[in-house]
């Protein structure tokens, strides 16, 4: 990339969250816009990092909801006020943690719970290969729901009762003396968050270490050849991606404002490997786009379909509850038949990319200088 | 071959056997490759010659014998990539590139042991150094063989005389002293096996490496080689200079077969 598209490129990225933040400022802080651009960043986050293991590193894991249910009671125990402890552990005396971390701090230790796990776990997991090593992360992801339920363990995780009345994004906005809000930040927070997050990834992927790992995805006894230490490197990329699927949990916490472990279900991980998938695999930017578009289509567009109405068609007999999982499973299938590697492929969005699409439509085959 | 004696050698197998349940893939194979030479390893289809490449590379845990690199005992156990840190490299029979990734990308991979950072100082960019020390080395290399200007190419839209090209040109930005070609003439045609056979002996006098080589070309094993172990059935059935190995009665009959009465 050239300095110029680097300059352009970030002043595209400010000039998002510019955006971001005006909007949040002008519309009602109850538009559904907001619901989707703030579930869309955590499920981005999840996402890419699904996608630094599953596309980047060629391991096929299947335990990112186990890894955000980490990092989502991670979180939420560490932060709940300690006034608010004997309420929210009303069974449990109060549980036994009877401190409150900052939010930014938690969220970090909810990533490194959910690495950790993820080093343990990693031992005798990564030795398997492809649908072996996902039965088994998928397992995993199951044991840890239960797991984290099991009453013995409620001082801590409150049993299988919600953990609740921690920081949520709302607590992100400035409020006066009165407690009105001044300025809104709970979708820009978040923003801003999801977005270093996703930095940090895309320079691992550019670095030394992230060749090393695309080289284990194209051809992992060649790269051994090579001297990548395959068992290493296989667990470092499990044990990043895990870190950050744990702060995506944390973040999910904060959007649902309540965490229970019975909602951490396979199909979350499904979803996320539908973005991935849908996204392409081994595109970064693949899988922001997807995701928003998932999550905007799932929460938003095609709400209507469930409820009577939908792009001014008005049929109560069709458009019926579960309607619109029929079509959204369709618009899947749809683009996977048609976009067979995802909407990006490997590729990444790029102003180089648009710049050759705009050259291709007009015909002119001069190439861009090398 | 009184010269090589008072050469230090490079590679040495003592006793190596390497059995997959009832099958001796390998049997109590003894070799050496001394420093600086061209040694080949040849064989009918299914000799054990690959098998016994994989062994020293440390892909098979041999069953029983010793490898030795630099006079030193390479453990038992020891996995591929330390053995590559050591300084062997290889290619491999049906060429293994990073299929998606670039030419440079690909040199860049092989570097990566090479470097003094961590994933920390990598990613965030603190030991700019290291990777700017390692891209300029491995442009160099790039330059060296001929490669620079498809540097940006994904490897597997290289032809396929280039890909084994850049397969060596990897093999070797891992440093090795000893490198071990697997069949590196496969799928040549005449002309691009002699400018092999020329490439194979530059490299070694340029990065004064020893080479171990697996073929099936005769010419090219005749031309290059100094000397040549024969196996057939996992056991080694001669050794010898190209002239000696071209008269010996054994291989020939292991080639052509033999009329047998029985």
């Amino acid at each position: 990339m050239s300095k110029k598209q680097k300059i352009i490129s970030v002043g595209l990225l400010i000039l998002l969250y510019a955006v971001v933040f005006v909007l949040e400022q002008t519309l009602p802080a109850k538009s559904m816009l907001f619901t989707v651009l703030k579930k869309g960043a955590i499920y981005a986050l999840v996402a890419v990092s699904m996608n630094l293991l599953n596309g980047f590193t060629g391991l096929f894991s299947l335990g990112q909801a186990g890894f955000m249910l980490i990092g989502a009671y991670v979180y939420a125990m560490f932060t709940i006020p300690a006034v608010d402890r004997l309420n929210v552990y009303q069974y449990f005396d109060g549980g036994v943690i009877q401190f409150a971390l900052p939010v930014v701090l938690a969220l970090v230790i909810s990533g490194v719970g959910a690495g950790l796990f993820a080093a343990l776990i990693g031992l005798p997991v990564l030795r398997l290969k492809s649908d072996y090593l996902a039965i088994a992360t998928l397992g995993f992801a199951e044991i840890i729901r239960a797991i984290f339920q099991w009453d013995k363990l409620g001082p801590l995780t409150n049993g299988s009762n919600l953990l609740r009345k921690f920081p949520t994004f709302d607590s992100f906005n400035i409020t006066d003396a009165d407690g009105n809000t001044v300025v809104y930040l709970s979708t820009f927070v978040p923003f801003v968050i999801v977005g270093i997050c996703i930095l940090l990834m895309v320079l691992l992927i550019n670095s030394s270490y992230g060749r090393a790992f695309r080289a284990i995805r194209d051809d992992e006894r060649a790269a051994e050849a090579m001297g990548v230490n395959l068992f290493a490197h296989k667990q470092m990329s499990f044990i990043i991606s895990s870190f950050f699927a744990g702060v995506g949990g944390g973040l999910l916490a904060m959007y649902q404002t309540a965490v229970q472990a019975s909602a951490f279900k396979s199909a979350m991980t499904y979803e996320i490997l539908l973005i991935v998938v849908i996204g392409g695999l081994g595109s970064v930017t693949g899988s922001c786009i997807g995701s928003f578009l998932f999550i905007a289509a799932s929460e938003w567009w095609l709400r209507g379909l469930d409820s009577g109405a939908f792009l001014g068609i008005n049929a109560p007999g069709v458009f019926r509850s579960g309607f619109r999982k029929v079509v959204f499973a369709v618009i899947i299938m749809a683009i996977v038949l048609f976009y067979r590697k995802g909407i990006m492929g490997d590729r990444e969005f790029s102003l180089k990319g648009i710049d050759g699409f705009i050259k291709k439509i007009f015909g002119r085959k001069k190439r861009a200088a090398k | 071959m009184s010269g090589t004696i008072e050469k230090r050698n490079v590679l040495r197998l003592k006793n190596l056997t390497m059995k997959f349940g009832g099958v001796t893939a390998v049997d109590d194979l003894s070799l050496v490759v001394n420093s600086g030479e061209i040694v080949a390893l040849i064989g009918p289809n299914g000799a054990g010659k690959t098998t016994a490449f994989n062994c020293i590379t440390g892909v098979y845990e041999a069953t029983t014998g010793t490898v030795e690199f630099l006079e030193k005992l390479i453990p038992k156990g020891t996995t591929p990539d330390r053995i590559t840190k050591l300084g062997i490299a290889r290619t491999f029979q049906n060429i293994r590139l990073f299929k998606s990734m670039t030419v440079f990308e690909n040199v860049l991979v092989a570097k990566h042991m090479r470097t003094k950072h961590n994933i920390f100082s990598s990613t965030l960019q603190i030991s700019h150094k290291e990777e700017k020390r390692v891209r300029a080395e491995a442009l160099d290399l790039l330059e060296e063989q001929g490669l620079i200007h498809l540097k940006d190419e994904v490897s597997s839209n290289l032809p396929y005389g280039l890909q084994r090209h850049l397969e060596i040109a990897r093999a070797l930005a891992t440093e090795p002293k000893l490198i071990l070609l697997d069949e590196p003439a496969a799928g040549m045609n005449p002309q691009e096996t002699i400018e092999l056979a020329e490439f194979v002996q530059q490299i070694r006098d340029k990065y004064k490496l020893t080479v171990f080589i697996i073929e099936h070309n005769m010419d090219l094993i005749m031309e290059i080689s100094d000397r040549i172990y024969v196996m057939d059935f996992g056991k080694l059935i001669a050794m010898g200079t190209p002239r000696e190995i071209q008269a010996n009665q054994r291989v020939i009959d292991a080639y052509l077969g033999v009329a047998d009465d029985a």
